[in-house]
């Protein structure tokens, strides 16, 4: 039997109605390793206006690069305290902010498994967008980016949009924006 | 362990582009630039899992979240969640939200000159059960205007968010009723080029989940992306 996959629809301007209940910005429970970092950003349309109703879907490894799922393979600690799942909507400046733990490296494609560069997948849905995109959260000053197989996919002039910028003076903040259209628009994979 | 094998992509046609000028809201937020295939690994292949205790059992009825019944039809949508061959997909979290029978959500944004309901708040959750298949009661939600285009109007809908076993599987959709004379007018429906993957976002009235002298039934069955066959090569 082959079905076809269900096609997407927007999630329109009214999904805090069915999808509040799980919003999350602070990923990090009690008792969880790793590097704690706070990312923020904003959700900008092509005019550079900030869009206040999108809402961003995150999913990452804890800091042992290990997927609190059953599929993954590797003997590595899941922690009780960290699902990897987080929800956060944008304000009525398209602004977000989230805090968690840096994500340690897992493995890439193929038989040789060689692992990616920290990374947080992204999914951001919003009225206007009749299927989600889906995007990547890298690291700054992260030595694996270099060899980094979904950035070495990307065309140089553009990696730049999936990696994290260090704010001066606030270790531990960084700073990441999605434009979805236009001069810097971000990276957006088919996934 | 990386040679799990990743989820299938869409058949062309059969998923929205994303910019669409009969769609207003598409035009300042739909990415330009073609976007660049990703080959599924582990962290595309993984995605949240909630554990069934989290979910309450009561939330799957819309109607009785509130001191009295909501104003409207009682209707009963249930259906399955599959891949693309047929197989269940177990356990999975499915959210719900609508307007009420009037039309109009509770909502701040939503500024539709129709009455709220203070017994229907339009919001639900459940998970599949080891068949793939849930089940929600709620009202059927009302047709409302918009201001995509003179004289707009929206179809009835229900909208549904999906998780699935990963997160390539991750689906957000809206579902339709059957006969709805607003479907070949309403710019969201048709954004799907493919017109049996259109139709396939109608729900089915249903005589089986029919319950006699309380709520009609309507069957709509979700399909996320089935598995490859053979693990991932190395592109």
């Amino acid at each position: 039997m082959t079905l076809r996959a269900t096609t997407s629809q927007t999630v329109g301007p009214f999904f805090s109605i069915g999808l509040d209940r799980l919003n999350c910005a602070e990923l990090v429970g009690p008792g969880v390793a790793g590097e704690r970092v706070t990312i923020e950003g904003r959700v900008l349309d092509a005019d550079g206006v900030g869009v206040p109703d999108a809402i961003i879907e995150l999913w990452q490894a804890n800091s042992y690069g290990k997927y609190a799922h059953p599929e993954d393979p590797q003997d590595k600690p899941v922690e009780i305290g960290f699902q990897g799942y987080g929800r956060i909507p944008t304000d009525e400046d398209g602004k977000f902010r989230f805090t968690t733990i840096k994500p340690g490296a897992v493995p890439g494609p193929g038989p040789d498994g060689k692992l990616q560069a920290p990374h947080i997948a992204v999914s951001v849905f919003m009225r206007g967008l009749m299927r989600r995109v889906v995007t990547r959260i890298y690291f700054p000053d992260e030595p694996g980016n270099a060899a980094d197989f979904a950035l070495g996919l990307v065309e140089a002039g553009r990696r730049g949009t999936l990696i994290a910028r260090k704010t001066p003076g606030m270790d531990g903040l960084l700073k990441w924006d999605v434009i979805m259209r236009g001069p810097g628009e971000t990276v957006f994979f088919d996934c | 362990m990386s040679e799990l094998p990743g989820y299938r992509r869409a058949v062309p046609g059969t998923q929205p582009e994303y910019l669409h000028p009969t769609y207003k809201s598409s035009l300042k937020r739909a990415p330009s630039q073609p976007l660049v295939y990703l080959p599924h690994t582990l962290s595309e292949i993984t995605g949240p899992v909630f554990a069934p205790e989290s979910v309450n059992v009561k939330a799957c009825d819309l109607t009785r979240q509130h001191s009295g019944e909501p104003l409207g039809e009682r209707i009963i949508v249930s259906g399955r969640v599959m891949d693309e061959d047929g197989k269940p997909v177990q356990k999975t979290l499915l959210e719900v939200w609508q307007a009420n029978a009037a039309g109009r959500y509770r909502h701040k944004v939503d500024q539709h000159q129709a009455p709220l309901d203070p017994n229907f708040s339009g919001q639900g959750y459940a998970m599949t059960d080891n068949e793939g298949r849930y089940r929600f009661i709620t009202v059927r939600p009302g047709e409302y205007p918009w201001g995509n285009h003179h004289n707009a109007w929206r179809p009835a809908h229900m909208h549904f968010s999906v998780f699935g076993p990963a997160f390539a599987t991750r689906l957000v959709t809206q579902m339709y009723f059957p006969g709805d004379p607003l479907l070949p007018f309403d710019p969201i429906y048709n954004c799907t080029a493919d017109e049996a993957a259109r139709q396939r976002l109608i729900s089915a009235f249903d005589w089986e989940s029919t319950i006699p002298g309380h709520a009609l039934g309507y069957k709509f069955d979700i399909i996320l992306n089935g598995r490859e066959a053979t693990p991932m090569e190395n592109r």
